[in-house]
């Protein structure tokens, strides 16, 4: 599989990258180019073998239902690039 | 007596502990190296105030006799591990000067045994690259030079990558020991490539909380260091459960450095036939057989196994580790942190921001990953890589399970090259850099890189073991007996200064 | 169940009958003290970005670790939905770029939900009862906030919110008018309170309904649906749904096609409108969170759960109806709320009977309370002394008319209902004699009105209110009755 310049654009967009018209071009030989490396997999047999979603032999622990954190709006804030009163600012989202 | 930043990490604690030398001078003589290798480029951000404060402290402990197995021993921190009120970048723009809050678990581990930091090292940006050189702060240069047809060559050399920082300030003498992350190979490549020694240990070992994360179901940390005991030393203080970490496992860690020495009389050790890839260079082999050699030499016995699924591992690593990465490097988004570009709305402010904060082969990563996760690709290329994955997990379980204690590969397939040589125009090209050692993230498993030789052209070259899960002593007790056979490798002398 | 809508549900159009198809994704708030997989408070409100941890405001390294809580509600949740309980299902990454959405996804499950398919039985009226089928329940991460209203060039991004546990609640498309789709959301509200695992608060967005609407012609196949978003309250879903099948049937007989989008209600216009801005382009690249192992338990652990489950609605409508004798309607009011059934129960074990009990509070303790705006559990009345003058009731002792002052002299000084029946002499009186001699007097002060009765039986009731009047209203009607028919002679 290879990609054309509008899906370049696409996935640019998906991945919220602005990319220059004159970038498209490159962009679109690299990403083929690693979509090429990839493509010996097709000829693999994978027939009946299940995605492996953990290589770790143990079950998932879980957290008791107690409030241990919050109360730190000031640190959730200090690194902010734009913030007022405790919020996060942003330009207007258009609903 | 040896400068103290010659001394390893081991024999400076035994000179701390027997108070024939200060933390603060030993802290002080690294500030001081440190200071003289601008031109290595080794590290994003210096704290050298912050570690004499700290120097100051471990003396006072020693003093009282309250140290900690790390008292007063500076090290380098790579800038992936979040510290907490100094700037943490992982060696890109778009985190711009994010101040963390908090402290990472597996450096706030080294600090509670008594460890210092000297700073923040440079690595590629968001651990992607093997080369160091996708750093927004720019290329680590390695502290070794090649011989060229008339001498030493002026070439800059890389210090592997990602954790091309940790590897050529260990190297170069700036640091006791750092730490690093491996993804693909982020910690073996660039320890081969600097004549150090680097750990990937068992997933799980180390809490990858606080860590800036790269691809989750990869992600691991470990140390780079001069020896195979100092390895030891500083993977105790660093692993264990986190209950932060759910992917943390809860289970005792070992004295690994009581491996160190411990016979490895009737070890079998395993040597896939699929990692004599077609064109391995002849010195790349030739080093493979001697690893054999001095393993047999100490009475472990050889064994052939197959691996069948080897060569697909890179490709399928090329498919899980930027689907996860885009994913991951969603929250950079200038909102919360870090950069922020002026948008004409919200769409157009993530994406200026995020194109400019993003390098090149982060953006080309995070495009591929979303690529392969998107509507009608996610089949095809990211369940059937993790279907691969479990193949290739399978050929590592099935040689264990016929009774094999590690595996011995070389650990990368060419000594270092210099910078901009390698990937300019193909990606790819810069991938290969990682065949050797993305199976081991890929099942999960530890392994181990150690410096083994010299190539034709000065460049330091390296032995791999990978181990069963959970198995590091293993790979200690293994590491140590062939550092004990290879020649010793000379570090580089200080021509930077 | 049936296929197709009754006739009566059909809708006119101009050109014929059409029939609505609706299935909802209920969002409800699981009800934990932390969030899903943070250790930040899930309360409701708070000051900006107080109740929120570095976890949620997804700084770098942070990871998600699940609170057994959340895991414990969703399976209580499935068993009340008599749903199949997934002893293993995984959270998946659902990835979009939204300032309110701070990792850059929303942890959920896609694949594998924790529970699966379900019903649940709806009394869409005192007579009619249909099932729902659910399709599954899935946990995942509430968003942040955004408001819009403190600039006008910029948004104000509170996430407060971000990462509190949600049960996604996903129907079976088997719901045919707006009048069951509001006694599902109602009952759905009603079993979830009784487990806990809800609110059930509408207004506070702890219950958030995305309703889905297609119309077709009767016995065709189904129309192109529109999702109208988050509607939150019972109300609004029906007029949402009412105005959503009507545009959707005039655009149909106009020649028209439905397009397939997400449309939001506006109450204030009684209309939804599209959504178009949102819509473009979703593409959610689900893939399981590599941070989060495959969630897993065993039967047992199920089945801990399921016997600590408190008895549900239908069980309990079914045992009052078998053990009180009451009609299916009363019973099924009663349970609406488990503090009301409770509530009734403690009145009959404090004596009261069954259907006398039920009566007086379908009839006058909820009406009383709801124009006051309270609850059972807020109403100044204990269940003790609603009992008590139930019992007063049935014994005679006092009327029904008394029994309404009685309510409300309880009502504002709270006290033993007998003792102030007592101190206020407001006994019914039952002396057949005294009653006697009030018919005697009201008959010989109005012989016109005698006259007129003879003709006219239906005065009988004017005779009655007269000695009601004179005798404080604590003569007996009944008695009253009987002695003013034997003695009008009618
Ligand atoms: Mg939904
Ligand atoms: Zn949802």
């Amino acid at each position: 599989m290879s990609v054309d310049s509008a899906v370049v654009r696409r996935i640019a967009h998906l991945s919220r990258i602005a990319v220059e018209d004159e970038e498209v071009e490159r962009l679109r030989g690299e990403l083929n180019a690693i979509l090429a490396f990839v493509e010996e997999l097709d000829a693999v047999d994978v027939s009946g073998v299940e995605p492996l979603t953990s290589v770790l032999p143990m079950k998932m622990k879980k957290r008791a239902d107690v409030v241990t954190d919050g109360g730190i709006a000031d640190d959730i804030l200090v690194n902010a690039p734009e913030r007022e009163d405790h919020f996060f600012v942003v330009p207007k989202v258009v609903e | 007596m040896t400068e103290p930043t010659h001394l390893t990490l081991s024999q400076a604690r035994d000179a701390l502990k027997a108070r024939t030398l200060s933390s603060t001078e030993l802290t002080q003589a690294h500030i001081d190296a440190i200071d003289r290798a601008g031109a290595l480029n080794c590290f994003i951000t210096k704290t050298p105030e912050l570690a004499l404060d700290c120097a100051k402290e471990s003396d006072a402990r020693i003093a009282r006799g309250a140290a900690g197995p790390l008292e007063g021993l500076p090290l380098g921190i790579k800038d992936l591990y979040c510290t907490k009120g100094v700037r943490t970048t992982a060696a890109s723009r778009i985190l711009d000067d994010f101040t963390p809050t908090y402290e990472s678990t597996v450096s706030a581990n080294l600090w509670r045994d008594g460890a210092l930091m000297l700073g923040k090292l440079n690595l590629d940006e968001f651990a992607m690259g093997s080369s160091n050189e996708t750093s927004a702060f720019g290329p680590v240069v390695s502290p070794w030079r090649r011989k060229g047809a008339n001498g030493i060559d002026d070439a800059k050399i890389v210090p592997g990558g990602s954790s091309g920082g940790s590897s050529a300030a260990v190297a170069a003498h700036l640091c006791l020991g750092a730490t690093a992350t491996d993804t693909g190979g982020s910690i073996r490549q660039p320890a081969a490539f600097t004549g150090t020694v680097g750990v990937k240990p068992t997933y799980g070992r180390c809490s990858r909380w606080g860590v800036v994360a790269f691809a989750s179901s990869l992600d691991q940390a470990g140390p780079i260091t001069r020896t195979v005991r100092d390895a030891a030393i500083m993977l105790r203080s660093m692993a264990g459960h986190d209950p932060k970490d759910t992917t943390s496992v809860d289970a005792p860690v070992p004295d690994y450095e009581a491996a160190i020495g411990a016979s490895v009389k009737g070890r079998r050790i395993g040597v896939p036939k699929e990692y004599r890839l077609e064109g391995l260079s002849p010195e790349i082999a030739a080093l493979w057989d001697q690893g054999v050699a001095w393993l047999k030499d100490a009475g472990a016995e050889i064994v052939e196994i197959s691996l069948p699924h080897t060569r697909h591992a890179l490709p399928a690593y090329y498919i899980i580790a930027p689907a996860e990465a885009s994913s991951n490097l969603a929250r950079y988004d200038g909102v919360r942190y870090g950069l922020r570009e002026k948008g004409r709305d919200i769409t157009d402010m993530y994406e200026k921001t995020r194109a400019k904060g993003f390098g090149a082969e982060v953006r080309r990563r995070v495009m591929i990953g979303t690529y392969v996760l998107s509507a009608g690709y996610y089949d095809a290329y990211y369940v059937r890589a993790q279907k691969i994955r479990s193949l290739i997990k399978r050929d590592f379980d099935l040689a264990f399970a016929g009774g094999v204690d590690a595996v011995l590969t070389p650990a990368t397939p060419s000594p270092a090259f210099a910078l901009g040589e390698k990937g300019s125009s193909d990606p790819v090209e810069m991938y290969l850099n990682d065949v050797f050692t993305v199976t081991v993230n890929m099942a999960g498993l530890p392994g181990l890189a150690l410096p083994a030789g010299l190539s034709g052209n000065g460049l330091p070259l390296a032995l791999q073991l990978i181990g069963r899960p959970f198995e590091e002593e293993t790979l200690f007790a293994l590491a140590a007996a062939l550092e004990q056979a290879a020649p010793k490798i000379k570090l580089p002398a200080a021509w930077w200064s | 169940m049936t296929e197709h809508a009754a006739p009566s549900k059909l809708i006119k159009g101009a050109t014929g009958d059409w029939e609505v198809v609706i299935g909802m994704e209920i969002h409800a708030q699981v009800t934990s003290r932390a969030k899903l997989f943070s250790g930040a408070s899930a309360e409701f409100g708070g000051e900006p970005n107080d109740h929120v941890s570095i976890v949620d405001a997804a700084m770098p390294g942070m990871l998600p670790v699940i609170n057994e809580e959340c895991v414990a509600q969703a399976v209580r949740t499935g068993l009340g939905l008599e749903a199949k309980i997934n002893l293993r299902s995984v959270f998946d990454r659902k990835n979009y770029f939204y300032p309110d959405l701070p990792q850059g996804y929303q942890i959920s499950q896609y694949k594998h939900p924790i529970v699966g398919e379900g019903e649940v039985i709806v009394d869409v009226s005192p007579t009619e009862r249909i099932k729902v089928g659910v399709e599954r329940l899935h946990l995942e991460q509430d968003a942040g906030k955004s408001l819009h209203e403190l600039s006008a060039t910029e948004s104000h991004v509170d996430l407060n919110r971000s990462g509190v546990a949600l049960m996604e609640i996903v129907s079976k498309p088997d719901m045919r008018s707006a009048e069951e789709a509001r006694a599902y959301v109602s009952k759905l509200r009603t079993i979830l309170r009784y487990i806990g695992s809800c609110d059930g608060n509408m207004e506070q967005g702890s219950l958030r309904a995305d309703v889905n609407v297609s119309v077709r012609r009767p016995g065709e196949p189904l129309g192109t649906r529109c999702e109208i978003k988050n509607v939150n309250s019972i109300r609004f879903i029906g007029q949402a749904i009412e105005v959503e099948a009507r545009r959707q049937i005039a655009i149909l007989e106009d020649g028209g096609v439905i397009a397939q989008e997400t449309r939001l209600f506006d109450p204030g216009k009684g209309e939804t409108r599209s959504l178009r801005s949102k819509e473009e382009a979703h593409d959610y690249r689900y893939f399981p969170d590599p941070d989060l192992l495959p969630l897993e338990f065993d039967q047992a652990y199920v089945d801990a759960l399921a016997r600590e489950l408190p008895e549900l609605p239908d069980a309990k409508r079914a045992r009052f109806i078998e053990q009180y004798g009451l009609p299916p309607y009363d019973a099924g009011v009663l349970v609406m709320e488990r503090a009301s059934a409770d509530y009734f129960e403690d009145m009959i074990k404090d004596g009261a009977n069954p259907k006398a009990a039920a009566n007086w509070l379908i009839n006058e303790y909820f009406g009383r309370l709801n124009k006051e705006g309270l609850t059972i559990n807020t109403g100044p009345i204990s269940a003790q002394a609603n009992s008590s003058i139930v019992q007063m009731i049935t014994s005679n002792e006092i009327s029904g008319k008394i029994a309404k002052d009685l309510i409300e002299i309880v009502w504002s000084q709270p006290g033993d209902p007998r003792e102030i029946v007592e101190a206020r002499g407001m006994k019914q009186v039952t002396d057949t004699g005294e009653i006697e001699a009030a018919v005697d007097a009201v008959i010989s002060a109005n012989p016109d009105k005698v006259a007129q009765a003879l003709a006219k039986p239906t005065m009988l009731g004017w005779f009655v209110g007269q000695v009601m009047k004179t005798t404080g209203g604590k003569a007996n009607p009944q008695t009253v009755n009987e002695l003013l028919k034997k003695k009008l002679g009618i």
